[in-house]
């Protein structure tokens, strides 16, 4: 135990408060759903939507690097577990939307509302 | 970086498997992490087929400010709020088990004890929430009509949403008696039989001409359910088929029926993982109060759980995502 009595305490909560506060966006832009970001669009969908999915990604990276403590591990490790599934994740996530996206324009038609 | 290794003495491997590490992570530890990947990877699955099946009824589905509503003990509609208090209990228990481990590092066994008691019952209210959740999803709130051609008729007033108890009145005119298993010819029943038949609420629409019926259909405009005229309405309700109550596997008040689908396997695959987590969580616990760790000359098993437990965690932040957010 090299640097056993370093503790982590402190940035373990500076990390809490950090999720909390993105959370607390997060929740605070769903309630409100401003027009401007909510009923424009950006890149395929709203630009709300963007934001929700970058918060996410950014409660992810923490979670990941410092609560299961990611950063202290050696770097081919890392990469052999985050690369591994972001390149699988959004292989599939990209082939299912797109799928999706066809069969809402093949199938909706068909639709009679 | 050797400081964040809980086992760096070559004398202390785990199951004396080989002294040397590959990446410097114990077998245990670097299994846990590949499982994770797997783990992940099932639950993109799930999440992607939402996101395939949310774009195939892009223009229909439902609109999750108007499915998740309530707080337990107050009246009224409050999306967002308890599934952010949800969130909220399980980014805490994370902390709590960081803090174990953290302490596990430092060898201070009544801390590590109580941060994973905290953790458990953290893990313990989500479970609770959610199944809280769950039962007021499955009950419903407003009642809703089937079409013939399975589409979701519901009714709002003056742009709001009512339910059907509001503007129904009187018990079934139809004599309609729920068949149970004791009165019948076979050993079956049927499922439970709506409040109000369709031809009652049909009779109450009419009855009432401040009541118009919404569809699932989205107005892409507004993002917005729309609203039918009451001559529209009328001829939407002639193909009522049946009275929606609540959500099951089978029918939907909110929408889609997949919608519910998807609320209930991934939910509840997720809620299964925490419920694991707990139990797991559990009997690390009791392990550290019995001072297997301490004898063991390391808390790396902690270390292994909190990993499973901040994943589940992960996962959460996504679901909340993807089911309430967007």
């Amino acid at each position: 135990m090299a640097h056993a009595h370093e503790s982590n305490v402190k940035r373990i909560w500076m990390v809490f408060g950090l999720l909390s506060i993105v959370t607390i966006i997060e929740v605070a832009f769903g309630i409100v759903k401003p027009d401007v970001l909510h009923l424009t669009s950006f890149l395929g969908t709203s630009p709300l939507n963007w934001i929700f999915i970058i918060l996410t990604l950014v409660k992810a990276y923490y979670i990941t690097w410092t609560f299961m403590h990611m950063e202290g591990e050696k770097k081919w490790f890392r990469r052999s577990v985050v690369w591994t599934a972001v390149f699988l994740i959004c292989y599939l996530v990209t082939l299912l939307l797109i799928e999706g996206g066809y069969l809402f324009e093949t199938l909706a038609p068909l639709v009679r509302w | 970086m050797e400081a964040n290794i809980a086992i760096p003495t070559e004398s202390k491997d785990t199951w004396n498997g080989g002294g040397t590490k590959p990446f410097g992570a114990s077998y245990g530890k670097m299994m846990m992490w590949f499982f994770i990947v797997s783990d992940a990877l099932t639950f993109s699955g799930f999440l992607a087929a939402y996101g395939l099946t949310r774009f195939k009824f892009i223009d229909s589905w439902p609109i999750a400010d108007e499915v998740f509503t309530h707080i337990p003990f107050v009246h009224g509609e409050y999306p967002m709020y308890y599934v952010a208090f949800m969130t909220f209990i399980l980014i805490f228990s994370s902390v709590t088990m960081v803090l174990a481990v953290d302490a596990g590092h430092k060898m201070q066994k009544s801390k590590v004890a109580w941060y994973m008691f905290a953790t458990i019952i953290g893990g313990l209210i989500f479970v609770g929430s959610q199944a809280w959740e769950w039962n007021t999803f499955i009950k419903g709130s407003y009642g809703a009509i089937k079409t013939t051609d399975g589409k979701i008729l519901q009714f709002v007033k003056d742009g709001h949403q009512i339910a059907l108890s509001d503007f129904v009145v009187g018990e079934r005119t139809d004599d309609r008696v729920q068949h149970t298993r004791q009165n019948g010819l076979w050993f079956e029943k049927e499922a439970t039989i709506s409040k109000y038949s369709v031809a009652q609420v049909v009779n109450a629409y009419k009855a009432n001409p401040d009541i118009q019926v919404r569809t699932e259909l989205i107005d892409l405009e507004k993002k917005q359910k729309t609203t039918l005229s009451r001559e529209e309405g009328l001829d939407y309700l002639a193909r009522g088929k049946m009275v929606v109550e609540g959500a099951n596997l089978k029918v939907n008040e909110y929408g889609n029926t997949i919608f519910a689908d998807f609320f209930f396997f991934i939910t509840g695959f997720h809620g299964f993982h925490v419920f694991s987590g707990i139990v797991i969580n559990i009997i690390i616990f009791f392990n550290v109060i019995l001072g297997t760790y301490e004898r063991r000359g390391h808390y790396e098993m902690v270390e292994k759980v909190g990993l499973y437990w901040h994943f589940v965690d992960l996962v959460w932040v996504f679901v909340f995502t993807f089911f309430y957010l967007v």
